[in-house]
């Protein structure tokens, strides 16, 4: 029967894929045709994967502080310590 | 009116021309009304926006070709006159798009038929000398290219798929296989304007159409019904039982309040 899917669509060319949400489909050809009408209907996408939301390993909130605590306090790992020239108008 | 002899032809034409695009337009109009009405009603909300997705798509041709009509006729009517403010008999759409939704199946079965259909007809009609049907067939193949992709799909999952999908889709093919035979009936108004260039002949999609069905039907593991009676008269304004029920809906609002808007 009808299982859950993921769904990817892309903007634009040189943007990356990214989660829009899910639907049911009964396969990944129906899906990626659901994925079509439902997340691309006011012109969003020029290319579209579903994934089985079964097939994604998701982080739990239990891992939450093991996982992504200690990131909290390396300021040193943004690149903020650096003037950019004007040229450079977006990093 | 005393008219020469070209300005004659001129005026023959526009009326045929007329006569055409009153005919496209109401299939197509006829056909998104019916699939608007899986709106809140289909299997599942995906299924619910593809469908009504293509009730616009549709929806969208018949405003092109309606209007277009309107202009043709010159009788100072607008889309909204010729959508709604004409009676049942006026009507010309094939009894096909107009047969009620059914099941899911029987909705599946006549969009196969009719995309089927149409999308041999605007891949011709792409070449038409009339810059307004060959612009509405340049947009449209490819609207019809997705909602006949759309019917395969499901035809072949519901055939090949349970006992009793499988019956029901095999139910659905049989009970409108009937209403394909109107489609391919030329007059001479399709014979005359195929010959200026600017409309389809319709019996010549008759072959291809009957190709890719059998294909799809095989797929699907469903068995091509025989031709026992087939259903005629839609292009010139016999309609079968449903239809009046189908305009009382659509018309209600626009005659109940004329010209309103919101």
């Amino acid at each position: 029967m009808s299982q859950l899917w993921e769904v990817f669509v892309r903007g634009r060319r040189g943007l990356a894929h990214v989660h829009a949400g899910s639907l049911h489909a009964a396969d990944a050809q129906m899906a990626l045709r659901n994925a079509r009408d439902v997340y691309t209907r006011r012109g969003e996408g020029v290319s579209i994967w579903v994934v089985p939301s079964s097939e994604i390993t998701a982080s739990t909130p239990d891992e939450k502080d093991p996982f992504f605590d200690p990131s909290a306090d390396k300021v040193y790992r943004h690149p903020t310590f650096y003037t950019l020239p004007e040229e450079v108008r977006q990093m | 009116m005393i008219a020469n002899d070209s300005a004659g032809t001129n005026d023959a034409m526009a009326r045929e021309r007329f006569v055409y695009a009153l005919r496209l337009g109401d299939d197509a109009l006829i056909l998104a009304q019916r699939l608007s009405e899986w709106a809140s009603r289909a299997p599942e909300i995906e299924e619910d926006i593809a469908l009504t997705n293509i009730a616009l798509d549709l929806l969208g041709q018949a405003r092109a070709l309606l209007d277009y009509a309107g202009t043709l006729e010159g009788a100072s009517r607008d889309e909204d006159d010729l959508a709604y403010l004409r009676t049942e008999r006026e009507f010309t759409n094939v009894h096909l798009v107009e047969q009620e939704n059914g099941d899911f199946a029987h909705t599946i079965a006549r969009q196969l038929f009719f995309s089927t259909y149409q999308l041999a007809l605007y891949e011709e009609l792409i070449s038409s000398h009339d810059d307004l049907f060959a612009g509405v067939a340049a947009k449209g193949v490819k609207e019809a290219a997705y909602h006949n992709d759309h019917a395969t799909q499901w035809t072949i999952r519901l055939g090949d798929g349970t006992d009793e999908s499988h019956r029901r889709m095999q139910a659905a093919v049989d009970r409108l296989w009937p209403f394909t035979a109107e489609l391919f009936e030329s007059d001479d108004v399709e014979r005359s304007l195929a010959a200026a260039g600017i409309g389809v002949d319709s019996s010549t999609l008759k072959s291809r159409w009957g190709l890719a069905i059998a294909e799809v039907l095989s797929s699907a593991t469903l068995a091509v019904p025989e031709t026992t009676w087939t259903s005629h008269g839609g292009r010139r304004g016999v309609h079968t039982e449903g239809f009046g029920y189908l305009l009382a809906e659509m018309q209600y609002l626009h005659r109940t309040y004329p010209g309103g808007k919101w």
